[in-house]
């Protein structure tokens, strides 16, 4: 998995399986001796799309990144407690200004083609990003570098023209090749289809709506992953999907809630499979336009919020596999605050909350105020029937304190230029995937309300402005930790959003797997350490 | 016949500018950009970078303008590269999805032709009688039912109860590593539950038909005074019959022709078979105007050669077409 892609926030209109309380859970049966770790065998796995393109500053979409971050390193990377480590650079110095980072490269690196990596790739990766010409979704954290220079072949410096903290998760980036691309069409480049990195997997074919196979790098620096060959196939339909694991034919693929928790209990399946479940870095939230007179009243958002039974919702969409969500990060990650203020469940409260606002019960069971009846449309993104049926609950939830819900399902490409870019909503059901950096200015800074940004319910409080240039004005965790807990007590009071639930992962593995070591990050971080001992291996 | 030939060829150039003309303005009045698609509810990228992928696009000229670039790129055959980030040649992405999409369809066609003519032929000489009935039964069902649905039960029951055929896909794992003879055996395995799937879901509408127009021509006085002959009944249907009978099913055939390359995106997914149905689908969602364009002036370009083909072998097939003028 590439930093860039986990770096990157952006609205899953994909589906996000359910959710789980603190530490990774695993479910598996106890087998015979595991035996030794051995080199062979291939790990299947599938996705629903099929990577766009394999130059990962071209590509946004998960499979793409999760090929590419096999494939390529960056010079940073987050281990399995979400802290940084190196990858490509073995140590790097901030100045004590915070202005200049220093990047000391790995020496004996080799690109799959044999050349050396040196810091001429680094300096021409970034060089491409930052190049006008470049279509990439990844150049506005490096614009914020005022120069580049390569010192000497192991040594990288960037000079910023003030603190920014995000910087080192954005050197996450997949380094590229510079010796096959410089002076080239980058959106013309074969590697595109047929890539060459430094990584832990050696790219050795794509067909084509089928399948991506990639090949263990015997000369990677971090040693020869044990698995031999890594297939990804590509599977459009989860059903099928889920036949072809229990057929034999996939070896690892994320259930959804229903099916980790009522089609995966058998005797059978559980001696085959492993399961694992962790919170994935998600959340599903209720959001309002703050614009409507109707919404800018922070009672009658917090008396929404009382009136929505959050553990209802995850019970009933994600059958438990999720917990509650109280403000924009992922629990057990550094900036996420374990003790907020928030509104729980209380239609007590709610009403009371209403009736400060002005709001009386009206003759239809409906509240007014004004004589205008309190009614409201949610709208979220087809094809997402979690969203869906959430948005239903909370229907049903707010119809029993007088609010009056309707329910408008889109199609994505309509439902963000029409209405959400042009702010004609009320209230819109979504989700956001959270990056590894606590950084949330594109999200909620006063400053990216324009059309298009992503402040699109126009959240603006000059306090969370000040805190969130301070979190990304310095490296010093503790201060950046002290920023987003204030940020995150005032989401709280505020409610701009209701944050409903953070879903669960539930990958599920073969059995015949070994070495996995389920930590916050997942199960995913130590692929290249996985095995099948040598009595079990099929493929 | 020459003559009327020529005038059929050269009505089709205007017909074809028209319906790219018209196709062209109702894909653009769709909401959304192909940028939009990359770039919406994306922090990291800017304004000025998302102006710079519409520039690229050549999305920021009038419509007119970029209806003007398409059409004279497609009159040198060229459909232009996809708005989708892998940026590849519209028809490289075409051309590596038709020789499945058509092995399919073709297969499909043969069977859902050669088995629904004689289910209807049997169904109209055995008209209300038991086996009629049953006739119409199964090819309702098959009608009926979603294809997802007994996709997927055909799937769980062959696939994973009995393990006796492939879950997905047109080729196993590994099996590039087999002889030629070894991987159109694992590919034969792979499409029979999606073409007898497909076939069985469009007998309905042939059979039924065909029953009709064989009831039609049956009640034919020559079919009466070939009877009153003493013809033999075999020979009544099969050769007096059956030929008239046949007539408009030539007429279909001409229509199944831009189907050829059309794929059911429904099952294309469900079976991950890398179709023409699902790169469409993927097409219009992602508002990638070329590649939808790409798509349908190709079955735009079949479907009029389709009908022109009908309507040449209508009139071979029918003197009354081919000497009479009214």
């Amino acid at each position: 998995m590439t930093l860039s892609r986990l770096v990157t926030l952006f609205l899953v209109a994909l589906q996000l399986a359910g959710c789980a309380k603190g530490a990774p859970e695993q479910q598996q049966k106890a087998r015979g001796p595991a035996g030794p770790p051995a080199c062979g065998d291939a790990l299947v796995t599938g996705s629903i799309g099929e990577p766009s393109t394999l130059l990962p500053v071209l590509a946004t979409d998960s499979s793409s990144g999760e090929i590419s971050g096999l494939v390529y390193n960056g010079l940073l990377r987050y281990d399995k407690n979400y802290q940084l480590e190196g990858d490509l650079a073995k140590s790097w110095d901030v100045s004590s200004d915070g202005l200049k980072i220093t990047f000391h490269l790995r020496h004996g690196v080799k690109w799959h083609d044999g050349h050396d990596f040196t810091s001429r790739d680094v300096l021409y990766t970034y060089r491409v990003i930052i190049d006008p010409k470049t279509p990439t979704a990844y150049s506005e954290d490096f614009k914020q570098v005022q120069s580049a220079r390569a010192i000497d072949p192991y040594t990288f410096e960037v000079t910023y023209a003030k603190p920014f903290a995000p910087a080192l998760a954005s050197w996450g980036m997949s380094i590229l090749p510079a010796h096959l691309l410089e002076g080239k069409d980058i959106t013309k480049s074969p590697l595109a289809r047929s890539p060459i990195g430094t990584g832990p997997y050696v790219f050795k074919q794509w067909i084509p709506l089928q399948k991506v196979v990639l090949e263990a790098n015997p000369d990677y620096w971090e040693g020869k992953p044990y698995l031999s060959r890594y297939v990804y196939r590509i599977i459009p339909d989860s059903s099928t999907m889920y036949m072809e694991l229990k057929a034999g034919g996939l070896d690892e693929m994320n259930l959804s809630p229903v099916q980790y928790q009522r089609q995966t209990n058998t005797r059978e399946f559980l001696s085959r499979f492993n399961k694992y479940r962790y919170p994935a870095s998600a959340y599903t939230y209720l959001g309002y336009n703050l614009r409507l007179p109707l919404f800018q009243d922070r009672r009658v958002r917090q008396a929404i919020t009382c009136a929505i039974n959050k553990e209802e919702i995850i019970q009933g969409v994600l059958l438990g596999m999720g917990q509650i969500a109280h403000g924009p990060y992922k629990p057990g990650t550094w900036a996420y605050k374990p003790k907020v203020d928030d509104f729980g469940y209380d239609p007590a409260r709610a009403a009371a909350l209403l009736k400060e606002a002005g709001f009386a019960m009206g003759s239809d069971g409906v509240l007014v105020k004004n004589g205008k009846r309190f009614s409201f449309t949610i709208m979220t993104n087809q094809g997402n029937d979690q969203r869906l049926k959430c948005a239903l609950i909370i229907q049903q939830r707010l119809r029993s304190v007088g609010i009056e819900v309707k329910i408008r399902v889109m199609e994505w490409a309509s439902f963000i230029n029409n209405f959400i870019d042009k702010g004609q909503f009320e209230a819109v059901l979504l989700g956001w995937t959270l990056g590894q950096d606590p950084d949330i200015y594109d999200i909620w800074h006063s400053s990216k309300t324009a059309p298009k940004e992503l402040n699109f319910i126009h959240f603006q409080n000059a306090e969370v402005d000040r805190l969130l240039i301070e979190g990304r004005g310095t490296f010093d965790t503790e201060q950046r930790k002290k920023c987003y807990y204030a940020i995150q007590d005032i989401l709280a009071r505020e409610q701009p959003y209701t944050f409903l639930y953070v879903p669960d992962a539930l990958p599920v593995v073969s059995a015949r797997v070994r070495g996995i070591e389920p930590a916050p990050a997942g199960i995913f971080y130590n692929l290249i350490k996985w095995y099948v001992p040598k009595a079990e291996q099929v493929n | 016949m020459v003559n009327y030939l020529i005038k059929r060829i050269l009505m089709l150039f205007p017909l074809l500018l028209g319906i790219t003309l018209i196709t062209f303005t109702v894909i653009h009045l769709a909401p959304g950009e192909p940028v939009e698609m990359q770039a919406s509810m994306n922090p990291k990228i800017s304004a000025a970078s998302k102006a710079r992928l519409r520039e690229l696009y050549g999305l920021d000229k009038p419509l007119y303008v970029q209806y003007g670039r398409w059409i004279s790129h497609l009159a040198h055959f060229d459909f232009g590269r996809s708005f989708a980030p892998d940026n590849r040649p519209v028809a490289d992405k075409i051309v590596e999805r038709i020789p499945i999409t058509l092995t399919l369809n073709i297969i499909a066609l043969i069977l859902e032709f050669g088995l629904a003519i004689p289910i209807g032929i049997l169904a109209a000489v055995h008209r209300d009688t038991l086996l009629d009935r049953g006739i119409s039964v199964f090819v309702f069902l098959g009608f009926a039912v979603p294809t997802f649905w007994l996709a997927l039960l055909c799937m769980y029951f062959f696939g994973v109860k009995l393990s006796w055929l492939p879950i997905s896909g047109i080729h196993s794992l590994g099996s590039d590593r087999l002889p030629a003879l070894a991987r159109y055996w694992d590919m034969a395995r792979h499409l029979l539950l999606p073409v007898a799937i497909a076939t069985f879901g469009s007998l309905a509408g042939l059979s039924r038909y065909m029953r009709s127009t064989m009831l039609e021509v049956l009640s034919q006085d020559y079919i009466t005074t070939a009877r009153a002959k003493g013809v033999k009944e075999r020979i009544v249907i099969y050769k007096h019959a059956l030929k008239n009978a046949l007539l408009p099913v030539i007429t279909l055939l001409g229509f199944s022709l831009p189907g050829l390359i059309g794929g059911s995106v429904i099952f294309e997914t469900i079976f991950a078979i890398p179709g023409m149905g699902q790169l469409f689908y993927q097409g219009v969602m992602g508002r990638d105007y070329p590649l939808v364009m790409g798509i349908l002036v190709i079955g735009a370009c079949l479907t009029l050669v389709g009908n022109l083909l009908a309507d040449l072998c209508y009139a071979f097939a029918d003197p009354r077409i081919r000497h009479g003028k009214g």
